[in-house]
């Protein structure tokens, strides 16, 4: 009896969804419900409550997820889509709450100098306001059964990840250790919270202060943790610092034991022109950066629809997955990171330095 | 560079190729000026826009559902008829032509948008953005000069067809949504052999199941969610969108058809520079006068003229740019064509009645001069 019930119900819903679309179309049911309930189920956006202040340039983010948000590892991150001056721009934060139980969630940015998007949530984000909110992605999470020892090794906001981590996870862990680099004392992001913890005796923190003592080196961390031989580690920050750390446990053959989470590299390169790849047909061209990609494409026989060639008509327009092109008409520059998918126009824009096409 | 050639005083004669590449670079800079200060504010207008149009067409729907009572019918085919002329006109058309893909929103792009009419966005977008505003008025290129069924220039051929063009358009207009979406299938150019079998009648499957979702659309799911109240809701609909027809119909013909509107050879764009490709959308447009409600009401095509310099700008800009567009016609000496509604379409309307008939060729006429000077005085 009851299988008959719901699955008449179930029969009633799809029938009830059909009429809802022939009633919208050419748009959808949802279209409309998002005037109202932009944060209903199967929507994937976040509402912010707070912005609280961290150091001078940062600040945490907390935001309420989409009905039906998929709970997170700490340690993952997430893509967040932000309109600024009218631009969606997508950038990406590791959580730095713990899963909460009324579903809130946090990030914590950092101004980064000429990042439209950390300047904007820092400084100008209000509360209320709706982003855009996909994830949560990454596999740079704590592991399974827990470590008996942990290492983590960060510098800037390499901490966000692992701060994360902590919160969630501290009262599991016996013996952490946390080698953290910022310029200044004052620098350090979750600097109380940290410092607390290390006064508790629950983690011992090795704080560097570069601005005074220069960058850590791999030997000096071989000093500051004398049993680095033995501890599951984990490391985050820019480049050159998880280069060096996976260098050295790439050299004592420990990599079994190393998580790395590196930043995605924000600016593209600039330059004159590049190599231009059309990631469908696999083609790749040196281009000049003098001549328009639709140009370029067709001489290197890569089928790419066009119209007006003139910029006019928009039937030309690719996504552009990775790199930097400029308008020839005004050079204006238009920069994509791998996973932004940037449309643009192909007649009116040359390669400003090496860059992805999807056609 | 043109049919300008063949009138009597060609509107361009007094202009060098330097003053022709000096207006271009104006406009860029105009174009520019627009560029650089577009942003939030513009953003908020077109979300604002479609939130109220959203609203307004459901709000309207759901006062239909008792259209029984006559003052609800009239308020809701009063709101529903505003409703699709604004999704039509000042968004669907301006998101078509990729004016807000710059806000990267992928819910407002050209190449995702679909609208509430017969003709599907890509065929559309294909025959419009591509054809008319690359080809614009020029004879033989641009089918929207008269949409291949009538006269609407001197220099195009007459033939008896024509004779009943004023007709036609009448019925045009009432249908117009299905004229459009005819006129994207490019029927001429598929029986030409110029498109092939399968992109014909791809583009026909297309058309077909776009019309059949609309019309279950309007006629039979909103009238059957209406119960008691279903004819006159059908009834409704039915207005609605002869309304919107009758509307976009008209502002589209004030668009390029009125007096003083310029057309142009195929052979005069060969090679064409920016410069003259900026004049010929200056000298082939018209722009219709009037307060804010008409400019949003005919989605901004009211500024018809610099639309077609920079069909990719933001609608809502327009205004600002048209004062200084039409201070460049008066620097070098150009007219800017314009008037009220009423006047513009009366002026078009004037003109197809008129070359349904063939003209008096003045050439012919000229010639006949020329023989009367020559006759012997007394023969
Ligand atoms: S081909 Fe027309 S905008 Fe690129």
């Amino acid at each position: 009896m009851r299988r008959t019930t719901s699955s008449s119900l179930g029969g009633l819903r799809a029938a009830l969804v059909r009429v809802a679309a022939a009633a919208t179309t050419p748009l959808l049911p949802d279209d409309y419900l998002d005037l109202v309930a932009p944060l209903r189920r199967g929507t994937h956006r976040a509402r912010l409550l707070a912005v609280v202040p961290e150091t001078s340039s940062s600040a945490t983010l907390v935001l309420r997820p989409s009905a039906g948000w998929t709970a997170h590892a700490p340690g993952q991150n997430v893509r967040l889509g932000v309109d600024v001056d009218g631009v969606r721009l997508w950038r990406s934060y590791s959580l730095t709450s713990p899963v909460r139980p009324d579903g809130s969630i946090t990030v914590t940015v950092s101004v980064v100098p000429d990042g439209a998007v950390s300047t904007h949530l820092v400084r100008a984000a209000e509360v209320g306001d709706i982003v855009e909110l996909e994830g949560p992605d990454g596999d740079f999470v704590l592991s399974s059964p827990l470590p008996q020892r942990a290492l983590f090794v960060t510098a800037g906001s390499g901490i966000t990840p692992v701060i994360g981590m902590l919160r969630a996870s501290l009262a599991g862990l016996d013996d952490v250790v946390v080698v953290h680099s910022a310029r200044t004392a004052d620098d350090v992001l979750f600097g109380r919270e940290l410092r607390a913890w290390a006064s508790d005796g629950r983690i011992r923190l090795v704080e560097r202060h570069t601005a005074a003592d220069g960058r850590l080196t791999t030997d000096e961390l071989e000093q500051l943790v004398p049993d680095l031989a033995d501890r599951e580690t984990w490391a985050c920050g820019p480049n050159g610092l998880v280069d060096a750390v996976v260098g050295l446990f790439e050299d004592r053959g420990w990599s079994h034991r190393l998580h790395v989470e590196r930043f995605r590299p924000v600016a593209a390169v600039l330059g004159e022109g590049g190599s231009v790849t059309f990631a469908r047909t696999g083609a790749t061209v040196d281009a000049d950066g003098s001549r328009p990609l639709l140009v370029e494409g067709e001489d290197a026989g890569v089928l790419l629809r066009s119209g007006c060639r003139m910029g006019i008509c928009y039937g030309c327009v690719v996504p552009l997955e990775e790199g930097a092109v400029r308008d020839v008409r005004d050079g204006a520059i238009t920069v994509a990171a791998p996973g932004d998918g940037v449309l643009i126009q192909t007649c009116i824009n040359a390669p400003a330095g090496p860059c992805v096409i999807d056609a | 560079m043109t049919a300008l050639q063949h009138k009597d005083v060609s509107p361009i004669a007094h202009l060098t190729p330097e003053d022709i590449e000096a207006i271009g670079r104006e406009l860029d800079a105009i174009r520019e000026d627009v560029l650089e200060s577009r942003g939030q504010s513009d953003a908020d207008y077109i979300r604002r826009l479609i939130a109220i149009q959203r609203s307004l067409e459901l709000g309207s729907r759901a006062v239909l559902l008792i259209s029984m009572f006559p003052p609800a019918w009239i308020a809701g085919t009063v709101g529903l008829s505003i409703s699709k002329i604004l999704e039509n006109m000042e968004i669907g058309h301006n998101v078509m032509h990729g004016q807000w893909d710059w806000m990267r929103d992928p819910k407002i792009h050209s190449t995702t948008w679909e609208w509430d009419n017969a003709s599907p966005a890509d065929l559309w977008k294909h025959a419009h953005n591509e054809l008319h505003h690359t080809y614009t008025n020029v004879l033989g290129k641009d089918h929207d000069l008269g949409y291949g069924l009538m006269r609407v220039d001197e220099e195009q051929p007459w033939s008896r067809a024509m004779l009943a063009q004023p007709l036609y358009n009448f019925l045009n207009m009432l249908v117009f949504e299905y004229g459009i979406a005819v006129y994207d299938l490019e029927i001429g150019k598929y029986l030409k052999g110029r498109k092939s079998k399968e992109e014909f009648s791809s583009g026909v499957k297309k058309v077909l199941r776009k019309v059949r979702r609309n019309a279950l659309r309007d006629y039979v799911v909103h009238p059957l969610l209406s119960g008691p109240s279903a004819i006159p809701t059908l009834a409704a609909n039915v207005t609605a969108n002869v309304v919107r027809n009758i509307w976009t119909h008209s502002v589209i013909m004030c668009g390029h058809f009125p007096k003083g509107v310029e057309t142009f050879t195929k052979q005069s764009i060969e090679g064409e520079t920016r410069g003259e490709w900026y004049l010929r959308q200056m000298l082939g447009s018209a722009n219709i006068s009037g307060g804010p409600l008409l400019h949003i009401m005919t989605g901004n095509l009211s500024y018809q003229i610099e639309h077609h310099l920079f069909p990719d700008l933001p609608s809502n800009r327009y205004q600002e740019v048209a004062p200084k567009v039409q201070a460049l016609f008066e620097k070098y000496g150009l007219t800017y064509v314009t008037g009220s509604m009423p006047h513009q379409v009366a002026s078009a309307w004037a003109k197809i009645i008129r070359l349904s008939v063939p003209s008096t060729d003045q050439s012919y006429l000229r010639e006949l001069d020329e023989l009367e000077q020559r006759k012997p005085v007394a023969a």
